[in-house]
C-alpha cells in the first residue's frame, strides 16, 4: 500500500497551511504543497494521481539534482513497480534482423558502460508562467534537474540486434500504462538518427545509484538535448519500424506550431502546421534566490545559477540592473558535458538600500540566445525567456 | 500486452484514490458529485483546481471534450453538459 509522508509548507511568500482541509484547495490558494512520494523528499505536488511533483528551488542548487529531489512526471495512473529481475527489455520491429530479449545483467554485462551528464527537463516546464495561460500541469521552474546518467548506449543495443537500413523511426515504450483501455498509451517514437546517435542512452543508473522507481525504473531512455518527453521510463519495448509512428502521443500530443521555434526537424512527424517538439532551447535559471527575497544592506551578496541549451552549450551568461540596456558579463563555472547545465554567478551590490530588477540572460555556442517574448503556443512548451527577478536591498 | 504480464512480475498501484488526494474537496453544488464520480477514474482532482486560472467556460467544454474523445472517458453526452456547467460556474 502505498503511503505518503505529508508536509505541508508554503512557498516564498505563500500562505502556511496546516492541516488536511486546509490544504484541499492549494492550488486554487497559490499555495504550493510540498509532499513526499515513497523513496522522494517532499516535492511540490501539482497533482497526486498521475503524480506529478516538481522540484523546489532550493532543491535545483546542487551540479547534480539529487535523486530524491528529481521531479516526477507520469501522464497515466497505472504505473507498476517493476521488479528487476524479472524486467526483460525487448528489442523488436519490422526494420530488425534478429529481436533481442535483454535483462538488466544483459545490459550491465554484455555492451559498454557509459555516463553522461544532462539536464532532463519536461516539454512544459514553466508552463504556469505562461501568458496567455495554457491548460495542463502547472510546472513553474522545477520540472526538470541535472543527473548523471550511467547506461548503455541505445546504438550499441540496436546494432545488436540488427537495423535494416529501412528504418525510419524508433518506437519506444514503458511499462507504465492507462487506467481506461480505450486512452491511449504512453508511446513515443525518435528518428532514427537520434536513436542511433553515440548519447542516446538507456539508462539504470543516475548520480551512481540505480534509477529511483519514480523516474523510470529499472531503465529508461535519455535524449540528452531533447525534451524529456522522450525520455520514456520504465523501458520495457524498444522497436525499429520503417512507418511514422502513428500514435496519439505523436501525432496529437507534445506538439509546436511549425518553424515558430528553433531546435532539430522532426522530419517524418511533420506537417504544415505542427511538428513534434524536439530540442530543449536555450534558457537560464536564478537558484539562488527567489523573486521578491530581501538582501541585507553592506552585507556581500552573490546571484547564481544554472544556463543549459539543447547541447551546444553554454557560451555566455550575463545580468543587467537597467532592464536590460546593458548586460555584464557572469563568471560560468564548468560544465561536465555540453547536455548538462553550466553554473553562473554574480556579484550584487548591496551598499545601497533599494529595490535590485535584475534580468539574466544565456547565449549558447551556437549564437542562439534567450528572447525577451514568449512564443505563444497552445500547449505552453518552450518557456525560455529572459528571467528578471527583483530583490529588495535593506 | 501478455507477453508483458507473462516477463513482468508486477505489483500494481491500486489504481483506486491514493490515500492523499481525497482530501481534496471541490466546491459542493448540484453536480459536484458527478464530477468527481466521472473525472477521479482516471486522475485525481487536483487538476481542476490546478486549471481553474487557466479555463474558461470554452476551456472546460474543450477539456471535458478531449477527456471523452481522446482519452475515451465513458461520459455520456448529457453528463458532460452537466459537467462543463459545473466547472464553468464554480472554476
Amino acid at each position: 500500500m502505498i503511503t505518503r509522508r505529508r508536509v505541508v509548507a508554503g512557498s516564498a511568500g505563500a500562505l502556511l497551511l496546516a492541516g488536511v482541509g486546509a490544504s484541499a484547495f492549494g492550488a486554487e490558494d497559490g499555495a504550493d504543497e510540498l509532499i513526499a512520494l515513497p523513496g522522494k523528499r517532499p516535492l511540490i505536488k501539482r497533482s497526486f494521481r498521475p503524480p506529478n511533483y516538481e522540484t523546489p528551488l532550493g532543491d535545483l542548487r546542487r551540479q547534480y539534482t539529487a535523486n530524491d529531489a528529481f521531479f516526477v512526471r507520469y501522464h497515466l495512473a497505472s504505473i507498476p513497480q517493476v521488479d528487476e529481475r524479472a524486467w526483460r527489455l525487448r528489442v523488436e520491429g519490422s526494420s530488425i534482423k534478429q529481436p533481442l530479449e535483454l535483462s538488466l545483467a544483459d545490459l550491465q554485462r554484455g555492451f559498454e558502460q557509459v555516463e553522461l551528464a544532462a539536464i532532463c527537463q519536461c516539454s512544459g516546464n514553466g508552463r504556469g508562467l505562461f501568458t496567455p495561460r495554457a491548460g495542463g500541469v502547472q510546472w513553474t521552474y522545477g520540472a526538470m534537474g541535472n543527473a548523471l546518467w550511467g547506461g548503455v548506449r541505445l546504438r550499441d543495443v540496436l546494432n545488436r540486434a540488427g537495423v535494416n537500413a529501412d528504418a525510419l523511426e524508433i518506437v519506444l515504450d514503458g511499462a507504465d500504462s492507462q487506467v481506461l483501455p480505450a486512452t491511449p498509451d504512453f508511446v513515443k517514437s525518435l528518428p532514427i538518427d537520434r536513436g542511433l546517435d553515440e548519447h542516446t542512452l538507456i539508462a539504470f543508473e543516475m548520480n551512481g545509484r540505480p534509477l529511483p522507481h519514480w523516474n523510470g525504473a529499472p531503465a529508461r531512455l535519455v535524449v540528452p538535448g531533447w525534451t524529456a518527453t522522450y525520455w520514456v521510463k520504465h523501458l520495457i519495448s524498444i522497436r525499429a519500424e520503417p512507418k511514422a509512428f502513428d500514435g496519439f502521443w505523436m501525432k496529437s500530443a507534445y506538439r509546436i506550431p511549425t518553424g515558430k521555434f528553433p531546435g532539430a526537424r522532426f522530419a517524418s512527424q511533420e506537417n504544415a502546421e505542427t511538428t513534434p517538439i524536439t530540442e530543449i532551447l536555450i534558457n537560464s535559471l536564478v537558484t539562488s534566490h527567489a523573486d521578491g527575497e530581501r538582501l541585507v544592506r553592506g552585507r556581500p551578496a552573490e546571484l547564481a545559477g544554472w544556463a543549459w541549451d539543447g547541447g551546444s552549450g553554454i557560451s555566455t551568461v550575463e545580468t543587467s540592473l537597467d532592464e536590460g540596456r546593458s548586460w555584464r558579463p557572469a563568471q560560468l563555472g564548468e560544465a561536465p558535458s555540453s547536455y548538462s547545465w553550466r553554473g553562473f554567478r554574480a556579484a550584487l551590490d548591496t551598499s545601497k538600500a533599494g529595490p535590485l530588477r535584475i534580468a539574466v540572460r544565456a547565449t549558447g555556442r551556437n549564437g542562439a540566445r534567450q528572447p525577451e517574448q514568449l512564443t505563444p503556443n497552445p500547449s505552453g512548451y518552450h518557456h525560455n525567456i529572459i528571467q528578471t527577478l527583483t530583490l529588495e536591498v535593506t | 500486452m501478455k507477453a508483458l504480464l507473462l516477463i513482468l512480475s508486477v505489483v500494481c498501484m491500486s489504481v483506486a484514490a491514493y490515500a492523499d488526494e481525497n482530501t481534496i474537496r471541490l466546491h459542493e453544488a448540484p453536480d459536484s458529485e458527478l464530477v468527481v464520480a466521472r473525472c477521479s477514474v482516471c486522475h485525481s482532482l487536483d487538476y481542476v483546481p490546478m486549471n481553474a486560472p487557466v479555463f474558461d467556460r470554452a476551456g472546460w467544454q474543450k477539456s471535458v471534450r478531449k477527456m471523452i474523445d481522446t482519452f475515451g472517458a465513458p461520459i455520456s453526452d448529457d453528463d458532460a453538459k452537466r459537467i462543463v456547467e459545473y466547472l464553468g460556474t464554480h472554476y
